[in-house]
This record gives C-alpha cells, structure tokens and sequence, in this order.
C-alpha cells in the first residue's frame, strides 16, 4: 500500500506523510476483499458438503454407484447409470439442435444485419429474453404444448416411416428423452448465440475484407474466413451450452417422463440427474436414500464443473489472444 | 482456396449455394425466436382467463372448490427475494468493487473466475447445499433458507455487473479525484460508485429478476406453503413452487392456476427485462445471457 500511495502522490520523500495503519483505505480494501474471499469460500464449502452428505452413500456403494442400473429406495439398492445416461442423452440431443440454429442466430447478428442496428438490436433482444424466461415455465409449456405437438406431428410420423430404426423403435409417449432434449435446445440457444456473437464480433475485419478482395461470396467468407478464425471460441460457447443443458432442472422434470432406463430409443421416458433430485429429496425417508441422492448432486456439482472450467478456458484463451492480433 | 473455385464456369453454382446458406441462416433465426412468441402467446391466453381481483388478493382453495388466487405465493416471492436481496447485494457489490478496483491481486483473479464458475452452477446443488447447511440443523424447511439459496443464486450476478459497470468509469476521473488529495476509498466510494450507479442498480435488477424465476433451488429449502407468511423459520410459498405443484397436479382448475401464476411470473420478468433494457441500453442488458 505504502509503495501505490508514493507513486500515486508523490509524496513519501518530500513530506513524511505516511498512509495511516488502519485508515480508511485499509478499511474498505478488507471489506470488499471479505466479500471476493465469500465468494472462493461458498464455491469450496459446495463441494465439501456435498461430499460430506455423501460420503455414507460413497462407502457403501464405492464406484459401482456409477455403473448400476437399479434404482430401488424399497430395497436400499442404488446405481445412478440411468440418470447419467439421461442427462448425456438429452443434453447431447440438445447441442445437436441448438448449437446450429444458436451459431445461425450469431451469424445473421454479426455478418448479415450489420448495417442494420435497430433490427439487429430488436432480434438480440427477442433471444435474449428467451433466456429470461424461468425455466418452470418451460416446463409447463413444454407439457402441455410442446409434448402433444411432437407426439402428434414429429414422433408419430417419425415411429411410422422410420420405426425399424433403433432411435424411432418405441411408441411414441410424448413425455420422453426427444421432448426434453427440444425443450433444453430451445433453452441453450440465447446462451450459445451471446457466446458466438460476442467471439464473432471479434474476429478482425480484415479478415473479411481479405476475402471479399477475392471475390468470394458472403457465405465463403464466413465459412472460410470468419467461422475458422472464431473456432475455439464457438467451441467454448458449445461446452457453456452444454453445461447449462446438463444443469438444468424444471424444464426437464416436467417432459422426461420421469423413468429411471436405459434404451437407444429416444421416444422412450427417461430421467435425469437433475430431475431424480427434484422429485425424491423431499421425500427420501432414511439417511442412505437422502444420501444416494446427494452423491447425484455430487456427480452433477463435478460435471459442471469440469464443463465450466474447459468452456472458461477457451473463451478466455480467445479473447485474450485476438486482443492482441487485431 | 483452390483456383478452381474461383473460375466462370462455377459462379452461378457457388452464388446459388451463398443464397441457400443464407436461406438456412434466417430459417435458424426464425426459428430461435419461434419458441419466445409461441411460449408468451400460450401464457397469455391460457393464464389471462384465470386473472381477477381474488386472484391477487386470496389464498388458493382445496381441490374442486372455485376461487381463490395465489396471493400467499406472490407474497412469499416478494419475501424471499428481499430477504435474499439484504444477503446478496452488500457481498456481490463488495466483490465486484474488488475486482474492479484491485484488479492486480491474485485474490482478484482467483475469486473472478470461480465468481464465473459459481454464476453456471446447477442450481439444484445450490438447494442441496442450503438443505445441509440451513435445513438439517434447524430441522425444518424455512424462508431463511430459501432466501440463502436465492442468495446464491444472486450473488455472482451481482458482483459481475458491478465488476462491469466500474471498470467503464474512465481512469482520469479517478486520477483527478486522487490529485485533489481525496483518500482512495472515498475516491471508490464517492465518485467511482456514483459515476457506474447505474449499472450497478441493473445488475441488482437482473439478479432479482433470475432469483424471481429460480424454482429447483426453493424445493426442498423454502418447500412452499398454502397460507400466508407467519414466520422466518417456517415453509413459505414462492410464485415458481406454485407453478411447479399446480402444473405437475391432476386437477384441472388447480393447472389453470399455474398458468395464472405462470402469466404473472412472465409478465415480472418481461417488464423487469424490458425495463432494464430500455433504461440502460444494451451494454448491461446483455450481461444476462452472457455470463
């Protein structure tokens, strides 16, 4: 402090004046330092709890918890394969969809309506109200609109023409993994076109322009020139898309079907991390169960956060090297 | 790119190809924003039927018998979102001014980025961790912890947009303010603060706004209740749990009243969004989405 205060004034060989011990500098710097060391301590004390609430369920079941597929609170048995399958499942439906029609939205932003501010502001903002939307609602929308819809003019259809595919082989319920995974690809899409059009945007323009000189059209451009240059950073807004498909909740809850299974067929229901946790804690009656339960939440605390950090990684390795190319 | 692509003989070709890539460009905007229209469209009409006066005035009625309203929750949601808002807003102000004002110290750097972290958390954890924490020792599901689960929620919003809003305030009023010889926590205070004030208010407006909507962390925290707020270590009703229960019920008037509350809750969050929006501009409104 005495070092900042000297260069800042000037004044520590001149006049002795010498920034008091416990002045008001110090003061607020300890305040506001309490509050960025809160935030280190809540993410630290996540993990430790969680792994304390389920370390009776760790010790009991080991690493089998992962791999068994039988989920029976009656008999004290619990393997969470199920709902990991679920969770990769849906969520890996919702990139599928959600990450071209999220790049498209940041494409049509960034290259086609730049001239055009207004409409280019009142579509951003449209999207990005789509992520404002609660996730309960959703999920009521999803169960009383979305999942008859599909049921009737997508998965019917689909089962009929195409049921000898192992994907299409069940009856279609309406309630199942393909409702879900549609419903987080809606909700994934605001958070994968802010990414990608934030990474868009800084793509130097000179680029472009280099492209354009050769007489390319506009597509070339961007698939040439604009799209390789931006590559890892829409990576990294695809992995954070990924993490709040994985994380998500009500939505899920509400259109999964709510059945603890493992098949290749998408029209069939299923579970998920997230929405095993929403249903049972409440009503988990004896210590193992809750702890059981827990571990799930210890298995999802660990997936996003590998997630978060990988997608963190890129996004900040691309800014900070295109701040220095442009 | 090869010389061939370039030649006479494939220009229609590629410039057909150009119109179909741009084709399929605006089919993905219309339909990322199909989803937006058809959701408030169906709200609106399925939630606006259920709209009265007794609707915001009185306690739900059991199974089959008409009337009543949501009143307790629109009550409890307002409770749990101040009582989260007195947690949050001093610690997320707090660490957003330490990120911006000493950017330099490893502290600051290590905070930021699990601030990040913390701000994509699964929110059902965070109701997990408040159950342990909050629930289990107190023995009973509280207002107390379902705003500390809302807390949590809000925090890492709110120390990123005060982050944010202070960094933009230029270097030389700072400098200036420094020269005159004013201390350097009254220079954060009284002229670094007022100046990014408003982005300040919007992040806490953001954080209130997604904090409203939070429904997986309030399960098994604040529970819900069918009657009025009567005291903090007690179950309480919130706007979300009410949705939540009635949606996923057999009973039709009491879905008709989830989308009663789900109109509610949207209309709150589309006017605070737009609100926001609108004062601001876009600088901060986005801050939402991106974080």
């Amino acid at each position: 402090m005495a070092e900042r205060f000297k260069l800042e004034t000037g004044l520590t060989t001149a006049r002795k004046v010498r920034p008091r011990r416990f002045g008001g500098d110090q003061i607020l710097k300890g305040l506001v330092g309490a509050a960025a060391i809160f935030v280190v301590l809540l993410l630290i004390a996540l993990g430790v709890e969680l792994t304390e609430g389920a370390s009776l369920s760790l010790t009991t079941f080991g690493p089998g918890f992962l791999i068994g597929t039988t989920w029976d609170p009656v008999h004290e048995i619990f393997g969470a394969l199920p709902y990991i399958y679920g969770t990769l499942l849906t969520s890996a439906l919702a990139l599928l969809i959600g990450l071209p029609i999220g790049l498209g939205v940041a494409i049509f932003l960034t290259e086609k309506v730049r001239g055009s501010k207004l409409f280019g502001y009142a579509l951003g903002t449209l999207v990005e109200l789509l992520a404002a939307v609660p996730s309960v609602i959703y999920g009521l929308w999803g169960l009383f609109f979305l999942s008859p819809v599909l049921k009737t003019y997508v998965e019917t259809p689909l089962h009929a023409y195409l049921g000898f595919v192992p994907l299409f082989a069940s009856v279609p319920f309406g309630l199942d993994f393909f409702t879900a995974g549609i419903i987080l690809a809606i909700m994934i899409i605001p958070t994968v076109s802010a990414v990608s059009r934030d990474i868009l945007n800084a793509v130097p323009n000179s680029q472009r322009e280099a492209m354009y000189s050769l007489g390319a059209t506009h597509w070339e451009v961007i698939r040439r020139s604009v799209l390789p240059y931006a590559r890892s950073g829409i990576f990294g807004a695809t992995i954070l898309g990924l993490g709040r498909a994985v994380g998500e909740t009500m939505a899920v809850t509400f259109v999964i079907g709510n059945t603890p299974r493992i098949t290749a067929s998408l029209f069939s229901g299923g579970y998920t991390l997230s929405a095993v946790i929403a249903n049972e804690f409440a009503e988990a009656s004896y210590p193992l169960y809750v702890s059981a339960l827990i571990e799930i939440g210890l298995i999802l605390f660990g997936l996003a956060l590998i997630i978060n950090l990988f997608a963190r990684l890129l996004i900040w390795r691309m800014t900070r090297t295109t701040r220095f190319r442009v | 790119m090869e010389n061939g692509d370039l030649g006479k003989g494939t220009y229609r070709r590629r410039h057909l190809f150009d119109r179909i890539m741009t084709g399929f460009i605006f089919l993905a905007v219309f339909v990322a924003v199909l989803p937006l229209v058809l959701i408030v469209a169906d709200v609106v009409i399925q939630g606006g039927a259920e709209l009265s006066l007794d609707f915001f005035t009185k306690l739900p009625t059991p199974v089959g018998i008409a009337g009543g309203g949501i009143a307790n929750a629109i009550q409890g949601s307002a409770i749990l979102i101040g009582l989260a808002s007195l947690i949050a807003v001093p610690i997320g102000v707090g660490a957003g001014i330490y990120f911006s004002e000493w950017p330099e110290s490893r502290l600051s750097a290590i905070s930021s980025f699990m601030n990040d972290v913390l701000a994509e958390f699964p929110s059902i954890t965070i109701g997990i961790f408040v159950y342990i924490i909050i629930v289990l020792p107190t023995r009973t599901f509280s207002a107390v912890a379902g705003a500390a689960a809302l807390s949590i929620i809000m925090i890492p919003i709110v120390a990123r947009t005060t982050e944010e809003s202070l960094k933009i305030v230029p270097v030389s009023l700072r400098e200036a303010s420094l020269a005159l010889g004013i201390p350097r926590w009254k220079t954060v205070l009284r002229i670094v603060i007022s100046t990014g004030r408003s982005g300040l208010v919007t992040g806490v407006l953001l954080a209130i706004a997604r904090a409203t909507g939070e429904t997986a962390p309030l399960l098994f925290t604040a529970f819900g209740s069918g009657y009025f707020f009567n005291s903090l270590w007690s179950p309480i009703a919130a706007l979300p749990l009410t949705i939540y229960t009635y949606g996923t019920s057999p009973y039709s008037d009491w879905i008709a009243k989830a989308w009663g509350a789900a109109l509610v809750l949207v209309g709150f969050m589309l006017i605070l969004n737009l609100g926001v929006k609108l004062l601001i501009g876009r600088r901060y409104a986005g801050v939402r989405a991106e974080i």
